[in-house]
């Protein structure tokens, strides 16, 4: 796996509350490699944001990370150990570095009292040489990029000037101005209406093409991961359940979680067909499930194994792996009867 | 068909005066302008639009919860007929226990002090629509178990709810009066789809067990599609086509709606048909377009749609649209017809 970019191993995220030590994020793998676009899908709880935040070390101080993870990023200079980093500063190498996030709210994401152009000055001073006149320059040009009309002086307006798209987009600019190797995307089109979705979507996709970095693509809808990812990760309480192609996952699922939320999802293209919701809720954290982490939901679940022990990641086809006891012929077969 | 509709709205508009200093000139803002629409007793109604395209306060209107500036609105049922734009307000009184409202965000919508059964029996207490605390359990207990809530779960306080049990909660709330309309915004928005098919399938099992009719306003066209029998498509405080919902999907007959309907991401990846760009963003409302409102972002504009504003017109039985050119063009072909052929 020398060739990735970015590899997790082991990731355990666990959180230090009232209640006790809650797992939020539990023996997560997975790599990624240069200008490949990772989709990770998960419902509300499945820890798909905590996994994102804690490449750039984003989650808050009652934060524990298992002494076995291990967040390696390799870059041109040398690799880095993200978890090992100690001082504040030597963070900024991974912080708006190497690794630029951009958020489901865009309003809440800029500073409301600073012009948009200002705050995408700030970073470039912080994370480059540039004088503050280039810095100018290029961030008009990257507004200008993400199709922002008259970017020099959307340049002086202040956030709740532009509409949620232009936010998005500007959003967008911003994070990738500093020329990230990584982007994370953390549900970039949640909160923008359809029309406005697939301008961002279509956005993207030439960014990935022109900039050639990787993104990890954060969302619960499966429609915007089929258009945008090569690999998918599908989450579900703190586990990588299953990890394959866009194809495999989405045609061939092996997974009964990741079968359910295709059979729960409207679908256009047959309007007779009932919405299958997956059964029951997803467990609290602070009581997770033993043995397999679905196997309370689960409609195909083996009485006395699923949950009692927990499933290995197998491969179910070259590339793709599902953490379920039961073939992937055998969880089709039994969740259509 | 023989029964009246339940909602019939006719040239509704509603605004809403913006500015306030006596330097700042005000300007109207109509958020609902020159609606006109019937929902048929029983039926799933859906409306869905932009942001900001004006469905919420188009719902709150026909709930009187938002202010009829023109038209009129009539409701009717077994039992009464209100003219809502001038209702007395002992029959608002009235109105208010047959046309209820579910809201979207089910964790802001519940009072975390009160238990659930406190939560649901509120709407009987208020309405003084029971007499004793046993009538009032009995009829919470009935409500809830339509609602798969049990007897446990009045017990407890919002807060030991998922979103999907939460939003069963705010519904068995709006049941509990026993309305013939429920409003229901945005009801499914903020939850997991593992759980929305849930709450859907109960929304439908209420509609066909119970007769109620619904109104339901969603940005997602494809949860509109699979639990609506007609739809309704607003752009900025209009209606530009309603259509019985498979006919709609079929063929769109706006090029809004079509337009809307390519730009779902599709759940197969090697569909790259291209969403049809639908260019810039939605003009503000209180400086509307003039003309067809959609010209500025329609590939099919011409140079009479910038100029006279298309009337919602039928050119089916139940399907009306508002466009000049809704017999001449397919809306869902990749290039727009050449200028010069109009």
């Amino acid at each position: 796996m020398s060739d990735a970019l970015i590899s997790v191993q082991d990731l355990t995220i666990r959180f230090r509350t009232d209640e006790g030590l809650v797992t939020a994020v539990d023996r997560v793998n997975f790599d990624i490699r240069p200008g490949e676009v990772l989709g990770l899908v998960g419902e509300s709880g499945s820890g798909k944001s905590v996994t994102a935040k804690a490449l750039m070390r984003l989650n808050a101080d009652n934060t524990d990370y298992d002494a076995a993870s291990k967040i390696l990023l390799n870059l041109p200079e040398g690799p880095v150990d993200v978890l090992g980093i100690r001082r504040e500063r030597d963070l900024r190498v991974v912080r708006g570095g190497a690794i630029s996030m951009i958020f489901q709210e865009p309003m809440a994401s800029f500073a409301p009292a600073i012009t948009v152009g200002d705050q995408m000055v700030e970073q470039l001073m912080i994370h480059t040489t540039m004088s503050k006149a280039q810095a100018r320059e290029l961030s008009i040009e990257m507004l200008a990029r993400t199709g922002i009309p008259e970017p020099s002086r959307r340049f002086g307006q202040y956030a709740f000037e532009f509409s949620g798209g232009m936010r998005q987009r500007a959003m967008i600019a911003m994070a990738l101005s500093t020329n990230p190797r990584l982007l994370i995307a953390d549900e970039p089109t949640t909160a923008l209406d359809v029309t406005i979705q697939a301008q961002v979507i279509d956005l993207m996709k030439d960014l990935v093409r022109d900039f050639h970095m990787a993104i990890l693509f954060i969302t619960h809808d499966l429609g915007v991961i089929a258009q945008t990812a090569d690999r998918v990760a599908v989450m579900y309480l703190g586990r990588i359940v299953e990890e394959g192609t866009v194809r495999q996952v989405i045609r061939h699922p092996a997974h009964p979680y990741t079968l359910g939320l295709i059979n729960a999802l409207p679908k256009l293209d047959n309007l007779d067909a009932d919405l299958t919701p997956v059964p029951g809720d997803i467990p609290s954290p602070l009581n997770r499930p033993t043995g397999c982490v679905f196997h309370t939901r689960c409609p195909v679940a083996i009485e006395g194994t699923c949950a009692a022990r927990e499933p290995a990641m197998h491969p179910a086809s070259d590339g793709h792996m599902a953490a379920c006891h039961l073939t992937e012929e055998a969880v089709t077969e039994g969740m259509s009867a | 068909m023989t029964k009246p509709p339940v909602i019939e709205a006719k040239n509704l508009t509603v605004s809403y005066m913006l500015g306030h200093g006596f330097l700042a000139p005000k300007t109207r803002l109509n958020a609902v302008d020159n609606v006109s629409v019937t929902i048929d007793r029983g039926s799933f109604f859906g409306l869905v639009g932009e942001s900001g395209s004006g469905k919420t306060t188009l719902g709150r209107a026909l709930l009187r919860a938002a202010p009829i500036s023109e038209g009129s609105v009539t409701y009717q049922d077994d039992e009464v007929r209100y003219d809502l734009a001038d209702i007395e307000k002992a029959e608002l009184k009235d109105y208010r226990k047959r046309a209820q409202l579910i809201f979207q965000d089910p964790y802001a919508a519940l009072s975390p002090r009160m238990t659930v059964r406190d939560i649901i029996a509120e709407p009987l207490e208020v309405m003084g629509l029971t007499k004793t605390r046993a009538e009032t359990d009995a009829r919470v207990r009935e409500i809830a178990a339509k609602c798969r809530l049990n007897l446990e779960h009045l017990r407890r306080f919002p807060h030991a709810f998922s979103g999907g049990q939460r939003q069963r909660i705010s519904i068995a709330r709006a049941l509990v009066s026993g309305p013939r309309l429920i409003v229901a915004d945005e009801s499914v928005a903020a939850l997991d789809v593992s759980i929305q098919a849930d709450v859907l399938n109960l929304l439908k099992a209420i509609q066909r067990d119970m007769g109620i009719s619904f109104l339901f306003i969603s940005h997602d066209l494809s949860v509109v599609a699979h639990v609506c029998d007609h739809v309704a498509v607003m752009y900025l405080g209009q209606l530009v086509e309603t259509a019985p919902t498979r006919a709609l999907f079929e063929r769109p007959r706006h090029p809004y709606t079509s337009a809307l309907l390519s730009a779902i991401p599709s759940l197969d990846p090697d569909d790259d048909r291209q969403a049809e760009k639908l260019e810039g963003e939605v003009p503000s409302p209180t400086d509307p377009p003039p003309g067809c409102k959609f010209h500025t972002r329609c590939r099919f504009a011409r140079e009479r749609c910038r100029s006279e504003a298309p009337a919602l017109r039928e050119i089916a039985p139940e399907r009306h649209v508002a466009c000049h050119f809704a017999e001449e063009f397919d809306f869902s072909r990749q290039t727009a017809p050449a200028a010069e052929t109009v």
